[in-house]
């Protein structure tokens, strides 16, 4: 059983709900990148996800797009972003560690050796934002032989032709972006999303996790009674963008914020 | 299988393939909140592409509001004076909105407009699509937002105040080396947040299936007027095509109906910057690598850890890391040869157009003749040449005035 089917398993096994925090690998700066990673364990998550910078992520908002051009500033690499994983890993072998980001790095690392490297780093799952299923057989087939979850977008736009297609290459989780739009947009609606969910477990037993939208622990909540986790990005980027002089207190900052979430999801 | 080479006396397979495939090229990379807009789009398409009273509505647009066909001119005069090939010139700075690029935001608008689409968002980088994008959407009472990188807002202050004074919203984004590609980036956080009542019309070869089949296919008017128009005044096809590519729809433009005419040569000229050994510059083809941006896999400026890097070109229309995939399969395949000049060719080649044939020619297209001319010498006497001049320059006279010291 993967570290991500564990650790759902887990969470169902004890009626909980997970809670996944995203930040950009190297914002501010990637000294603090393994730290924040302990802190948000510390803080209630139970599973990170760790965002390969891009210089061009059409698929996220302001807020990540500029934590993007933050880590660039220091060059920060895929190459460094699974080196990351194996120091956060020296300490933490239970929590799951997913990559999330976009095709060009991975093709210029190539298939085969990324998915050896993310393997031997610890890496658990990887989502790359724009590679959809049809046309990521190659790498499918990397992800399988090294034992790494391949993990898809289901947009509320996604037909049944595609769920089916979608869930027949998922493993770990599924993505389900809760609106339309890139990641960080304001408002969210729970009973649509809710909807959409119960249609989308027809196709899957998976776990469906659900991002893009949720900034407080109320929608973090509401989200959770009819998830199986909730990501949540934008908002925790936001708290680092606030604080980037100041490392000690972006950790503070962002455990607070978690450990919010964390009561509130568990108070359902 | 040894080569990729394909047999220069069979005719080319259809590209792309049913995934909007060219050869290892193009697809479709995409985040899944695109793929709904995406398939809508690719059946509406192909539903319209063969429709007669869509086809017919878009010619009679091309002909009365275009003013097409534009016309094949020789250039006899700078022809005598480079001593060479006959250098005829494919006329699409004639167009209403002075280039080409309206050619495609005519029959895009039109298929948003039998979609059902109200709102037009377009990306661009000299102003030329946008302009063209603006223009489509008043005459069609739609609402049109057009991003625009910063620098290129600067740069190109009369187009912005032409798209503003055509009702267009103009929206300078300030992301990334604030260029062409960042506007496409926002263009495209556009798209996926108001899929419903818009339509975004990309102004080039690239992207994501359908866009690179579909905008060459609008832009293949060029070449099927200038083949017959050619035969007409020579009674032969031309020796070689030469047109400039940033994203390349002027040059498919042209290229494509002459891609089985196996004795004409096929020239496209990418943005030299100060020069290709200098790395600073816009020839990905020239220089890049292939690898996956902006919804397709095509050749592309980055570094060695797959970001994508900055590009230079005098001309902000060439300023782009990525290329349309066709090019970038015909490249592979050895159909056509992918060359650069420098910003000082392109800005002599500028002058002498104007000076000798009395033609101000865009800075994009002036690459495309300061290859000509080269081609020109070396090829000699009694050949011919077909340049795509694929835009006017009044738009440039700003920039090459500030380069000589001078404020208009």
């Amino acid at each position: 059983m993967s570290r991500l089917s564990k650790r759902f398993a887990d969470l169902a096994s004890n009626g909980k709900k997970a809670l996944i925090p995203y930040v950009t690998a190297g914002d501010p700066d990637p000294t603090i990148t393994v730290s924040l990673m302990h802190a948000m364990v510390e803080a209630g998550s139970d599973i990170i996800e760790i965002g390969v910078p891009f210089s061009d992520p059409m698929a996220d908002g302001p807020v990540i797009q500029q934590a993007c051009e933050r880590a660039l500033i220091h060059n920060v690499s895929l190459s460094d972003v699974l080196d990351m994983v194996t120091t956060f890993r020296e300490t933490n072998q239970e929590t799951p560690v997913v990559l999330m980001g976009y095709l060009n790095p991975v093709e210029v690392m190539g298939y085969q050796i990324f998915a050896q490297r993310a393997a031997a780093a610890g890496v658990d799952g990887v989502l790359t934002v724009d590679l959809p299923p049809e046309e990521a057989e190659d790498l499918i087939v990397a992800f399988e032989a090294n034992k790494i979850d391949p993990i898809f977008l289901v947009s509320p736009e996604s037909t049944v032709d595609r769920f089916k297609q979608i869930t027949k290459y998922s493993r770990g989780f599924l993505y389900y972006v809760s609106l339309k739009g890139v990641t960080g947009v304001k408002s969210i609606d729970a009973e649509a999303v809710g909807h959409k969910l119960s249609e989308l477990r027809d196709y899957t037993g998976l776990p469906i996790c659900v991002g893009f939208g949720i900034n407080n622990a109320q929608t973090a909540a509401t989200i959770s009674k009819i998830a199986n986790g909730v990501v949540v990005g934008s908002a925790v980027v936001k708290r680092i963008a606030e604080n980037q002089n100041d490392q000690a207190k972006i950790i503070e900052e962002v455990k607070s914020f978690l450990a919010g979430l964390r009561q509130a999801i568990d108070a359902n | 299988m040894t080569t990729n080479v394909i047999d220069r006396q069979a005719n080319l397979p259809n590209m792309p393939d049913e995934k909007g495939h060219f050869g290892i090229y193009g697809g479709r990379f995409i985040a899944e909140t695109l793929m709904a807009p995406i398939e809508e789009l690719t059946k509406a398409y192909e539903v319209f592409k063969s429709d007669p009273a869509f086809i017919a509505e878009l010619d009679k647009d091309l002909a009365d509001y275009v003013g097409r066909p534009s016309p094949v001119y020789l250039a006899s005069h700078w022809s005598e004076h480079l001593g060479g090939a006959n250098i005829y010139l494919k006329r699409e700075d004639l167009n209403h909105t002075g280039a080409h690029k309206v050619n495609n935001t005519i029959g895009q608008a039109l298929l948003a407009k039998r979609m059902g689409k109200t709102r037009i968002i377009a990306e661009t980088g000299a102003g030329q699509h946008g302009v063209a994008s603006a223009t489509v959407a008043a005459r069609l009472g739609m609402e049109c937002v057009v991003y625009m990188g910063e620098v290129d807002v600067q740069r190109q202050a009369a187009n912005v105040y032409r798209m503003k004074l055509l009702g267009a919203k103009v929206v300078p984004v300030t992301s990334g080396s604030k260029t062409l590609k960042d506007a496409l980036n926002e263009a495209m956080r556009d798209w996926v947040t108001n899929v419903d009542n818009t339509f975004y019309i990309i102004g080039t070869v690239a992207g994501p299936h359908p866009y690179p089949e579909m905008v060459r296919d609008f832009q293949t008017v060029i070449g099927r007027e200038a083949r017959e128009q050619m035969l007409a005044k020579t009674g032969r096809l031309p020796d070689a095509l030469v047109a400039c590519v940033g994203g390349g729809s002027n040059a498919i433009g042209l290229f494509h109906p002459f891609l089985n005419d196996k004795d004409v040569e096929i020239y496209g000229v990418e943005g030299g910057g100060d020069g290709l050994e200098t790395g600073r510059h816009a020839a990905p083809l020239c220089k890049g690598k292939p690898g996956v941006l902006h919804g397709n896999r095509t050749y592309l400026m980055e570094d060695e850890n797959g970001q994508i890097i900055e590009t230079h070109s005098i001309s902000a229309g060439l300023d782009y890391p990525g290329v349309g995939p066709e090019h970038a399969w015909l490249k592979d395949i050895g159909r056509a040869n992918y060359v650069a000049v420098t910003d000082t060719e392109a800005l002599d080649a500028f002058h002498a157009l104007t000076k000798i044939e009395g033609i101000i020619p865009a800075l994009e297209s002036s690459h495309a003749l300061a290859y000509a001319a080269k081609l020109a010498v070396k090829m000699g006497k009694g050949k011919n040449i077909l340049v795509n001049l694929s835009g006017r320059g009044d738009k440039d006279i700003h920039t090459v005035a500030a380069l000589e010291g001078i404020t208009v």
